[in-house]
């Protein structure tokens, strides 16, 4: 065999510097800003987040710009929108305007705070039946299809009357008794699916505790889903209890929300459609800004949509 | 599947138990009861005999009792309170038809339009169909019923008035409510057929049949709705029984004389023979479609057996 004359200085590796190759050249990003910078891309979404922004401002300072009380009556009545009552006045005098904005107040709390409150617990529950296997899940499981089975406005409509006093308290109560049951579902078989994943089996056989794998693995991939699934129950309340307080079970008098007002603008509608339009626009518009939101957050947390 | 369907259908009636104990319990915590409008102002012994009359003065769970007797000796569900005189499974089965033809129409046009928009939102991704489609479904999902009722009304009575908008009897009668109805379903379906379409297409399978020379329709009839329509389906067993449920607000706003406006009255009034048939009757309901729709499941889908879904 001819030896051929190759020497060790042909053998030079040029321009890849072994120490360079496992260092990370550009900012690195955690999870959540590669989400939040997919989610700015999103012009629907930021669209819905700054009319939610909008909605919560004037809920919240709505009512001292408006210049009057939500329960002050006047001489003023059924007065259409102009520069003195922004959004009119109602059939007893009482400025739109700040009722409006009084009315968002017990609609957003109560879809904001009964989402949060359901979520959490469903959550809880879901992840307790999950880990807990076995019979016990078993019996939890049966538990959210007894209860689950019965419809859910008819149990809402039984328990706000059985609490009777008709405040904000109640009707978040009433919600939330049966509305984590979802939720619970939800997470469980989020878990269930997650216990079986190869890096979950992955990091068991290599002795990680299973704190380090709650916390390391099943939160953060379960994470998306649950605040997706918040943003999507949010208008579910906002509904409801407008439903809720349409059909006279809600909020009760002086108080109002977005579902009462446009209940008692309902029987003057053909004369006064302005007093309709407003409640009615802000109930819409809360609810398909939070749909947009929640779209562009479902596709900016799930990377299974990465491209 | 025999066995499967009779071990659910005992499950069913276990639920359904189960349900009316926790309801008549819960209504009888309610504060008030039917008499109390009633007897204010009579004497005491006269209060007392009417309140002997309809049982009221027993115990809850002697009542209770009473009433399972009632329904496995008689089959009856009692009397009225409020209304001497009326059945309360006469009731139902009068007034639960108006409801039960509006929500049927209404979920069957919602799911079969929901159905064709969603394909064909997802087959034109991102083109104009897909954007105007999106549209729709996203106002249908964030459409308060009660808004869009009054809209429809508002505009067919004051603009165009070739529809009523309030009654009941002629089929005219029933296009409106229909419409109201079936837009947030529609909006529903829409929106889970588009994603599971969009899943779908991606499949093997759909390379391998267009390959093969399969037509664009047959792939569509045969591989894609096949495929993609099984998350529709889990919730149109809920969906029947919202449809129902929800149909209170439909029923008082166009006046027609269904059995949502009926609950939602007798619910106020007290009316507790009513309130436990109602509930009765639309927990039944809503059981029944979540059964018909695992059904329906495995004859769609012949991969999921049905031990498993038990």
């Amino acid at each position: 065999m001819e030896e051929k004359n190759l020497s060790e200085d042909l053998f030079v590796i040029e321009g890849c510097d072994n120490a360079d190759s496992e260092k990370i050249a550009r900012p690195q990003t955690t999870y959540w800003k590669d989400a939040w910078r997919r989610l700015k891309q999103n012009h629907l979404a930021m669209i819905a987040l700054v009319i939610l922004l909008l909605i919560v401002f004037f809920t919240i300072f709505g009512p001292a710009i408006s210049g009057y009380s939500y329960d002050k009556m006047s001489a003023d009545m059924n007065q259409g929108p102009s520069a003195k009552h922004w959004f009119g006045t109602d059939s007893l005098g009482r400025d739109l305007f700040a009722r409006v904005w009084v009315g968002g107040r017990v609609s957003i709390i109560i879809g904001v705070v009964g989402a949060v409150i359901t979520t959490v617990v469903g959550s809880i529950y879901g992840s307790i039946s999950a880990f807990a296997g076995g019979r016990v899940d078993s019996i939890m499981m049966r538990i959210v299809e007894i209860i689950s089975s019965i419809p859910y406005l008819i149990v809402v409509i039984l328990l706000s009357l059985m609490l009777d006093d008709s405040g904000i308290g109640s009707i978040l109560l009433a919600l939330c008794l049966v509305g984590w049951c979802p939720t619970a579902r939800l997470v469980r078989g989020q878990i269930l699916q997650l216990s079986t994943a190869e890096y979950v089996t992955a990091a068991k056989t290599l002795g990680v505790s299973n704190w380090k794998i709650i916390t390391r693995h099943m939160i953060p991939n379960t994470m998306s889903v649950i605040i997706v699934n918040l943003t999507f129950r949010i208008p579910g309340y906002i509904f409801s209890e407008s439903f809720l307080s349409y059909v006279g079970l809600g909020i009760k008098t002086p108080n109002t929300s977005w579902g009462m007002l446009a209940a008692s603008a309902q029987s003057n509608m053909f004369f006064y459609p302005y007093q309709l339009l407003f409640p009615a626009l802000m109930i819409g518009l809360t609810m398909l800004s939070f749909t947009l939101f929640g779209d562009g957050l479902r596709d900016a947390l799930d990377p299974k949509l990465r491209r | 599947m025999v066995k499967y369907v009779a071990k659910r259908v005992a499950y069913m009636f276990f639920v359904l138990f189960v349900v009316t104990t926790i309801t008549f319990f819960l209504m009888h915590n309610i504060p008030g009861d039917p008499l109390t409008a009633l007897v204010q102002k009579l004497p005491e012994q006269t209060k007392a005999n009417y309140y002997a009359k309809y049982g009221l003065d027993k115990p809850v769970y002697e009542q209770f009792l009473l009433f399972l007797k009632g329904i496995f000796t008689e089959g009856s569900l009692g009397e009225s309170i409020r209304y001497p005189g009326r059945m309360v499974l006469d009731v139902i089965k009068k007034y639960a038809a108006c409801s039960g033809q509006i929500g049927v129409a209404a979920v069957a046009i919602g799911f079969v339009l929901g159905t064709m928009f969603g394909v064909i939102s997802a087959l034109k991704k991102n083109k104009l169909p897909d954007k105007i489609l999106s549209l729709i479904a996203i106002l249908g999902v964030s459409l308060p019923v009660f808004v869009v009722a009054s809209v429809l009304q508002y505009i067919f009575t004051l603009k165009i008035p070739i529809l009523p908008t309030m009654g009941w009897g002629e089929p005219k009668h029933m296009v409106l409510p229909i419409i109201c109805m079936s837009l947030s379903p529609l909006a529903t379906y829409t929106r889970y057929m588009r994603s599971s379409v969009l899943d779908v297409v991606n499949q093997d399978y759909i390379t391998m049949a267009e390959a093969k020379g399969m037509s664009f329709g047959m792939i569509v009839r045969r591989h894609i709705l096949r495929n993609s329509i099984l998350p529709s389906l889990t919730i149109l067993g809920p969906n029947i029984a919202d449809v129902f449920t929800g149909s209170f607000i439909i029923e008082s706003i166009f006046s027609i004389p269904g059995l949502g406006s009926y609950y939602i009255t007798s619910v106020t009034d007290r009316d507790f023979p009513m309130i436990i048939g109602s509930t009765m009757f639309y927990t039944g309901i809503y059981i029944l479609s979540l059964l018909i729709v695992d059904i329906l499941y495995v004859i769609i889908d012949p991969r999921i057996r049905l031990s498993e879904t038990k």
